[in-house]
């Protein structure tokens, strides 16, 4: 029997660390704070689920924040923060991956189909092209399409009447 | 052409089937220590049993060890101290303790309580060498060689399981050496 | 005892639903119309028990019956009673057991609602649907259900329900995205009945069409309505994070996006055929990977639901049967469709493709971003974290080149559009749109914000192409009268759900870039400037809730020095979790919400305060809404029901 323990918790678009949890550091400058509030965006706490360490409460996170502020105001560039924080927890700890041959999938990948998905277009609707040209010297080809476009054109006086009246008959259920 | 084409949304799902299946049997909060094969951080800090000597990272070298980080807050620890022992005092396997952001006074009290197995502890009050060395949830149990490389990092409680895998991985880095 | 009948139900309505899945299909080959008869009654009946099943719980629930394992886990005695209908989907088992209700539902309202369609086709629609719920029936019994008791110990209080679920937002968030993920169901049935029947004609796309719209409005407000209720209930103001969970229900989105574009030029032009048929099958079949993900604890999530292998393999299993086995079907019947008919280059065919092409690969790249990190960790390639930076990075660029076509295609017209005719129409919207951004830019703000600048030149774009357009239709009438009320209503459904991309778009950019906070230690007196209002804090007092304590603060806020209102923020503690939650004071308003958070009680009084200004963030769902009331206008069309009507006839004519 499953423990009580075992709780089945979250839902969606919740957490469980909901404890809006913030120091209030001061900075020197303004450019500094924005540095802080976006660093702190891009880490992420390596203890918690899948959370940055500005919207964490564990203190581990609040640890992080740290020497976050000191290294901003201590004046370490973005690059070497970052290089501190994944030399201590690996390539992890950062929410944008670098960009290295096992991870070019990743970032090319999607522009990759988009490129091709725009080839397959352009060369769909050519084809399309080249073979409505075709189609008007064998008026046959255009006929056997007839039935999927539109069944309607394609019947007899006498077929339109019954499907007349089979709506009519509809219509009076 | 297109009968190979209508076949690729299948071969594709296939694919990440393969992949969804592996991933149900692993974890994905289990995290590789970034210090692997890397010495052990530098740092100064006092020890558990003398406050007033300081301790650095030399004191770790010298054999094969097994390092781990504890703390009076953690449950866990709790939990794998009486293996602890077992591997410190029965085995006399060397275990060097990492008191991290704890009381060094309910951290004494606890080693009184449960004895002790470490050979020596540091004092990590504010968790900063814990910091340096990625420590991300206690208890963690790396393994340290002659050296004073890092070679091993388990996190969670070293049970006995654990403890053999550990303890063949120990063996191999010690004979290492001879080579 | 009534727990019991809720398995005895749920059983019940699993016979039934294998006997739908099976029947009705031999019906319709054998072509035995008594067996395919059976459908409609079936699928009445799976409703029925699962209904009753609900009953149940809700039941169990509202009598405090905490012998229920389920119901001890996430209800407590002193849950108000709203909460504790709620609580019914709170957890795995019971959403499960809603979601496969919504899925019966879809099947009862297929059922009820296709007197048009020929019988067959009910038929095989119907046992598709009858398959779908058995499959997650046989989930549910095996191994979560929520009647499951304590034996033979029954806790004597409920654990209560997590507080950060006790909510308005729980009420309505996972009931209208259920709608939203299952209701794809549909068209992905009619699209197996299709490929199952051979038939794969315009027919079959225009039968979907008003059920893809519907579903396609649900999700898009369920996925709104979880963004809207995380902005106000988790306490950092954020309403989008990229997170497992939010991409598992963004994929579907984007495909079904896809498929509605899709179905219309199917329907109209009876071009894409097999293309539409993979959206379709694709659409749904990404809901029940979303399902997987988050319910198998394959990916680290926020939002995950407690974790367990078996239920993991079983959902795989079923993936692998669902997926794979419509996947296969495709490969096998999709093979030999061929469509006739031509377009050029530039015609709206190729305009809807692109449209295609465009949210088929975002979809993808939400795709491999989520599973990124899985496969490298497979591999053994190492742990990596793929985060917001880089779905914005590539995300955005994605839309904006959707957004250029969006307004382009205004003007194209079927099988092919003069290049000039193009120019001679846009060039106006262009200028016009870049200047008016600009314009609109300096008002607002001095500085300039390149993102903003591009997101409003994006905006004015849609605003002005699709203006001039609907302006044209108009001029072609005698009066503004006629014009206006010769226009279908899913041409109107479709200007604003169009309109909703232009004012999404304005809201994301300018909360992203023009928000504003202040995380400040405040003692009561103090007081924080800011954007023109000044914010003063009086100091926080105790309050008693009904399951929960509170620290109460008071701002009192001013709007250019004059007294503007005042805002409560609280700190609750939940006294059975013994959980601190945030509950936050917003003002809000239609250019910008104010939003209070406290943080940590500091030494004598003082709390640390968490200020926002944020710009425009209402817009973000009053886009989604003008999409939803878009999708849902069209999708009243009647021409739908007069075309299935005619189809019908036809079909019956042939057949004859």
């Amino acid at each position: 029997m499953r423990s009580i323990t075992l709780l089945p918790i979250l839902l969606l678009l919740l957490s469980f660390a909901v404890q809006a949890s913030f120091e209030t550091y001061e900075f020197s400058t303004t450019h500094n704070e924005m540095r802080y509030f976006k660093l702190s965006k891009e880490l992420r706490c390596p203890t918690c689920q899948n959370q940055n360490i500005s919207d964490s409460d564990a203190p581990l996170a609040a640890d992080l924040r740290r020497e976050l502020h000191r290294m901003i105001e201590e004046g370490y560039q973005d690059d070497a923060i970052l290089d501190f924080m994944v030399s201590r927890f690996g390539d992890f700890v950062h929410y944008k991956p670098r960009i290295a041959p096992e991870t070019y999938l990743l970032w090319y990948g999607p522009f990759a189909l988009l490129f091709g998905g725009f080839i397959v277009v352009f060369f769909v609707a050519r084809n399309r092209r080249l073979r409505a040209r075709a189609s008007t010297d064998q008026p046959q080809v255009v006929m056997e399409s007839v039935e999927e476009t539109n069944v309607t054109s394609a019947l007899t006086a006498e077929e339109r009447e019954r499907l007349d009246r089979l709506l009519q008959q509809d219509k009076n259920l | 052409m297109r009968k190979f084409w209508v076949f690729t949304p299948l071969v594709a799902f296939l694919v990440m089937g393969v992949f969804l299946f592996k991933g149900l049997f692993m974890d994905p909060s289990k995290l590789p220590s970034a210090l692997i094969d890397r010495p052990f951080p530098s740092f100064s800090l006092p020890s558990l049993y003398e406050p007033d000597q300081m301790m650095t990272e030399l004191d770790f070298k010298g054999e094969v060890a097994l390092l781990n980080v504890w703390a009076t807050w953690c449950p866990t620890c709790k939990d794998e101290h009486e293996q602890l022992n077992k591997i410190g005092l029965e085995e006399g396997i060397p275990i060097y303790g990492l008191n991290y952001k704890d009381d060094p006074q309910l951290a004494r009290a606890w080693l009184e309580r449960y004895q002790d197995p470490y050979s020596k502890v540091v004092v990590d009050r504010d968790g900063r060498l814990g910091l340096d060395l990625g420590v991300y949830g206690a208890p963690e149990t790396y393994i340290i060689d002659q050296h004073g490389i890092i070679r091993y990092r388990h996190v969670g409680e070293v049970t006995e399981k654990v403890w053999q895998q550990l303890k063949g991985l120990m063996e191999i880095i010690a004979t290492e050496e001879d080579v | 005892m009534i727990p019991e009948l809720g398995t005895f139900a749920t059983i019940l309505a699993l016979c039934l639903s294998l006997i739908l899945s099976v029947v009705p299909m031999i019906g319709a080959y054998t072509g035995n119309k008594l067996w395919v008869d059976y459908a409609r009654p079936l699928a009445k009946g799976v409703f029925f028990f699962l209904s009753l099943a609900m009953l149940f719980l809700a039941y169990s629930f509202q009598t405090d019956d905490f012998s229920v394992v389920y119901v001890a886990q996430s209800s407590n005695f002193n849950l108000p009673w709203y909460f504790k209908i709620s609580a019914i989907w709170g957890g795995h088992e019971g959403s499960l057991l809603l979601w496969v209700w919504i899925q019966a539902f879809w099947t009862l309202a297929v059922a009820v609602k296709s007197k048009n369609l020929p019988i067959d086709i009910v038929g095989r629609v119907l046992a598709v649907m009858g398959m779908i719920t058995a499959a997650f029936l046989l989930f549910i019994l095996f191994t979560s259900s929520p009647f499951e008791r304590f034996l033979p110990n029954a806790p004597a209080q409920g654990a209560d329900l997590n507080p950060l679920l006790q909510d308005f937002g729980l009420i309505v968030h996972p009931p209208a995205l259920y709608m939203g993920y299952v209701g794809l169901s549909v068209a992905f049935s009619f699209a197996i009945a299709a490929l199952l029947s051979g038939r794969l004609d315009a027919a079959w796309a225009r039968w979907s069409r008003p059920w893809t719209n519907v579903a396609w409005a649900f999700l898009t407000l369920g996925i709104a309505l979880g963004s809207w209720w995380a902005y106000y209930e988790l306490g950092w103001g954020g309403w989008w994070f990229w997170d497992p969970v939010e991409n598992a229900s963004l994929m579907p989105w984007l495909v079904a996006t896809a498929l509605i574009h899709s179905l219309a030029v199917t329907e109209k032009r009876g071009v894409f055929k097999s293309w539409t048929v993979l959206l379709a099958i694709s659409a749904f079949c990404l809901s029940l990977l979303g399902t997987f993900l988050v319910r198998s604890g394959v990916l680290t999530s926020v939002h995950a639901f407690a974790t367990d292998p078996e239920r993991g393999v079983f959902i795989l299993g079923m993936l692998i049967f669902v997926i794979g086995g419509s996947l296969l079907l495709y490969a096998i019947r999709a093979g030999s469709v061929k469509s006739e008919s031509t377009f050029a280059l530039s015609s709206r065919e190729s305009m809807l493709l692109v449209n295609n092409i465009i949210f088929t690969v975002a979809c993808a790249m939400v795709l491999i971003g989520t599973l990124y990190p899985l496969v490298m960790d497979a591999l053994d390639l190492g742990k990596i974290s793929v985060g917001p930076p880089y779905f914005n990075a590539l995300f955005v660029p994605m839309m904006s080149l959707m957004v250029i076509f969006l307004g382009i295609a205004a003007f194209s017209r079927w099988k092919e559009t003069p290049t000039e005719l193009y120019v001679s129409k846009l060039w106006l919207p262009a200028v016009l749109a870049v200047v008016a951004a600009v314009v609109t830019h300096w008002i607002y703000s001095q500085s300039i914000e390149p993102w903003v600048l591009l997101a409003l030149v994006l905006s004015y774009w849609i605003v002005f192409t699709w203006g001039r357009e609907f302006v044209s239709r108009l001029r072609n009438r005698d009066s503004l009268v006629t014009g206006l009320t010769r226009q279908t209503r899913s041409y109107y459904g479709m200007l604003l759900a169009h309109l909703g991309v232009a004012v999404m778009i304005v809201g994301i950019a300018m909360v992203t870039v023009f928000v504003e906070h202040r995380d400040a230690r405040m003692s009561p007196g103090d007081q924080i400037e800011f954007r023109g209002y000044t914010f003063i804090f009086d100091g926080a007092r105790e309050v008693q809730g009904p399951n929960y304590t509170s620290d109460m603060a008071r701002v009192r806020v001013l709007r250019d020095g004059v007294p503007y209102r005042e805002m409560f923020p609280e700190k609750r503690m939940y006294t059975a979790r013994g959980m601190v939650m945030t509950q936050v004071a917003l003002d809000p308003g239609f250019t910008r919400d104010l939003y209070i958070a406290m943080g940590e009680e500091l030494e004598n009084g003082a709390w640390a305060m968490r200020l926002q200004f944020k710009p425009f963030v209402r817009w973000i769902w009053l886009g989604a809404l003008f999409m939803t009331a878009g999708a849902l206008l069209a999708a009243s069309d009647p021409r739908y029901r007069k075309q299935a009507k005619r189809d019908a006839a036809q079909r019956q004519l042939v057949t004859e």
